[in-house]
């Protein structure tokens, strides 16, 4: 901290309240994250986009699976649903078919979405349902002990690599675009600003939205790499990081301490699944076709 | 309240289980399952298929089991009835979801075809062999209800009860459906929709500042909320207090985990569902559900020619066990004979209630077709000695 900070007393007004806090569970404060975590300037960064996209919140729902992102669903005071591990995708499938008029966001993890959850990714993608998936990758599985993930890259030390990471890891911009996803989009916690924007944007956007968000962990991944503190790991994505809208995405794939190529890879137009289940009913079934009433009568 | 007619097929029919089992979810009022191909159950998620459509409602494919036991439940807190339908080793991938569903309170229905196993075992031959994993397979303490329907009729109305238990008690049901009865066809009579009761979401009527979402009733039932009503709840899987927000201690895992489980027990006492017939007189009771319930009706009439007083007790509702009922036969009557497709499951609830008052035999079969009536009268003669 500088000094200078310390010498100049700062009073809170009495009245003051950080804008992002109607958005919060303030009574489920403390969160569980720890310091130089990034998984709260992504929270942060996704209530500013809910702020900006003026998204009516009682119609907006969120999805998590488990992990350390997964506790997202438990702190945003919107319709927040904490699943099974790897199944928020499907579970988001179900609610937003029952209730299309939510706008039903997946937040979590990319241990959660792309190992023990990918075969979900890949099929939501596909059928293009329209999901708006965040995924924080940390690069590890943080909650468990920083174990090997799906997206660690090689080389990396992890509690299950003490020798160092040996597989190839997924490049998931690439897996996302080649599954069938509407949106495709990267950033780091650095990129606070470009984060919020594209969250926004996928609040806007029908169809199977993805954004990966490149996050520390400093108490596990860059602690047992030699990477530094929260700090440090901001000034390496800083340094690292370039952006490069409309890459192909083919040549986004991570490595350890190469270059991060963030931007927005992804945008384009294909009909969702709502839209294709019913053109086709009502090709085959013509007016014999009854468009989807699921919510039970009494509700 | 009475079925939404859009979903009752009113009239007489020629329907298989499985087929007839579909028809019961459409006028329960589900308008949301979700499948994965599985031999000998896809056919009512088949039937569903073709029929939702003109119903008004959603059918969705998905990917595997996992994902089948989990949106349906994305669906039900969106306001759906849903279920999902399966067999064999996918009942096995969806025991995590029961538990979530036991653990969040969700009311749904999966249905279970069963078949022969372990692992692939029999796919298209008849078991009973899943009847402790109903109860048990999920992991940690939790209730469900199962229920044993032995005919294409009882498919179709068991359903519908199955559905408004779901509702009433906001748990996960088990329909245990075995291949013998999923695919024997038999008339199916499907009355009008105002004849069927079907039971509302018990949806609450507190505004959201007031609402907290796990807070029991009498009944120790939590009333229910859907996303998008404006109560910004949030559902876990963890232990949760009150609220719905997770609670790491002691105090609060015994007073969900104890309400979960006991609000379920008038299943054990008045609300069992069973048939009885016989029992006035009965030496020897045969216990028995299913398929298996009908090879025995035929064992118990070869033995009151013989001169036995044999009497039938068709369990219906399995889970929780019947034990009020059995525990009032247990004192007064010599023996049970309890055939099984299985190697020994619903037996040892029948003898832990029983508790050593009467005799309580076991006629074990591993699968693949039902007993012979014969063996089943064997036992019955033996245990009337």
């Amino acid at each position: 901290m500088n000094e200078a900070t310390l010498e100049t007393p700062f009073e809170m007004p009495a009245d003051a309240q950080n804008p992002v806090e109607p958005f919060l569970r303030m009574d489920r404060m403390p969160h569980i994250w720890c310091p130089g975590c990034g998984i709260g300037t992504t929270v942060n960064c996704f209530t500013r986009a809910l702020l900006d996209s003026k998204a009516d919140l009682d119609k907006v729902a969120v999805v998590s699976g488990i992990g350390c992102t997964g506790r997202v669903a438990g702190y945003a005071n919107l319709d927040s649903f904490h699943t099974t591990h790897g199944r928020a995708i499907p579970f988001a499938t179900g609610l937003k078919l029952a209730n299309p008029e939510l706008q039903v966001v997946v937040y979590s993890g990319d241990g959660d979405l792309f190992a023990i959850g990918g075969n979900h990714f890949i099929h939501a993608a596909r059928r293009n349902m329209d999901l708006k998936v965040i995924c924080v990758n940390n690069l590890t599985y943080a909650m468990t002990g920083g174990q090997t993930g799906p997206a660690t890259p090689s080389h990396v030390i992890s509690a299950t690599s003490p020798y160092g990471v040996f597989e190839p890891s997924f490049n998931l911009v690439q897996l996302a675009e080649a599954a069938g996803a509407a949106y495709v989009a990267r950033w780091t916690t650095y990129h606070v600003k470009q984060l919020a924007r594209s969250m926004e944007e996928v609040m806007k956007k029908k169809g199977f939205c993805f954004i990966e968000v490149i996050s520390p962990c400093p108490t596990l991944y860059q602690r047992r790499n030699k990477m530094g503190d929260g700090l440090d790991t901001m000034k390496f994505y800083k340094q690292m990081s370039k952006t490069r809208n409309g890459a192909p995405t083919s040549e986004c794939a991570l490595t350890k301490a190469g270059e991060i190529v963030v931007g927005k890879f992804v945008d384009r137009d294909r009909p969702g699944y709502f839209e294709m289940m019913s053109a086709q009913m009502h090709e085959t079934l013509g007016d014999r076709y009854a468009s989807p009433e699921v919510m039970c009568s009494e509700c | 309240m009475q079925a939404d007619a859009k979903g009752v097929l009113t009239g007489v029919h020629f329907l298989d289980g499985d087929h007839a089992c579909c028809e019961g979810t459409l006028a329960a009022g589900a308008r949301f399952a979700a499948g994965y191909p599985i031999t000998p159950s896809t056919e009512v998620v088949e039937r569903f298929a073709q029929r939702i459509p003109t119903v008004g409602g959603v059918f969705i494919q998905m990917e595997d089991e996992l994902a089948a036991s989990i949106a349906i439940q994305g669906a039900v807190w969106g306001g759906a009835k849903a279920f999902t339908v399966t067999s064999g080793p996918g009942f096995s991938l969806m025991m995590e979801h029961i538990g979530y569903a036991a653990m969040t309170e969700t009311p749904c229905v999966f249905v279970n075809v069963q078949r022969g196993g372990p692992s692939t075992g029999l796919p298209t031959l008849p078991a009973q062999a899943d009847m402790m994993q109903a109860k048990w397979g999920s992991h940690g303490d939790y209730g469900i209800v199962a229920l044993c329907p032995n005919s294409p009729q009882e498919c179709f109305d068991l359903t519908i009860t199955g559905f408004n238990i779901a509702e009433e008690f906001r748990v996960p049901v088990l329909m245990m459906l075995d291949e013998c009865v999923g695919h024997m066809t038999e008339k199916v009579v499907i009355p009008e929709a105002e004849q069927l009761e079907i039971t509302p979401r018990r949806y609450t009527k507190l505004p959201p500042e007031e609402f907290r979402l796990y807070e029991p009733r009498e009944d120790m039932v939590p009333d229910m909320v859907r996303a998008g009503a404006g109560y910004r709840f949030h559902v876990t899987g963890l232990t949760h207090d009150e609220r719905g927000y997770p609670s790491m201690n002691v105090e609060t895992q015994d007073r969900s985990v104890r309400r979960l489980v006991d609000k379920l027990k008038p299943f054990s006492n008045g609300r069992a569902l069973f048939e009885t017939e016989d029992l006035e007189d009965a030496q020897v009771v045969v216990v028995s559900y299913g398929i298996t319930s009908r090879v025995a009706q035929r064992a118990i009439q070869l033995a009151r020619a013989q001169g036995i007083k044999a009497g039938k007790f068709r369990i219906i509702s399995a889970w929780p066990f019947p034990d009020q009922a059995i525990d009032a036969l247990a004192g007064r009557v010599k023996a049970f004979v309890v055939p099984e497709l299985n190697l020994g499951q619903m037996v040892h609830e029948v003898a832990r209630v029983a508790a050593g008052r009467a005799k309580v035999i076991p006629v074990t079969h591993a699968g693949g077709t039902v007993h012979n009536p014969e063996v089943i009268l064997n036992a019955i003669v033996e245990a009337a000695r």
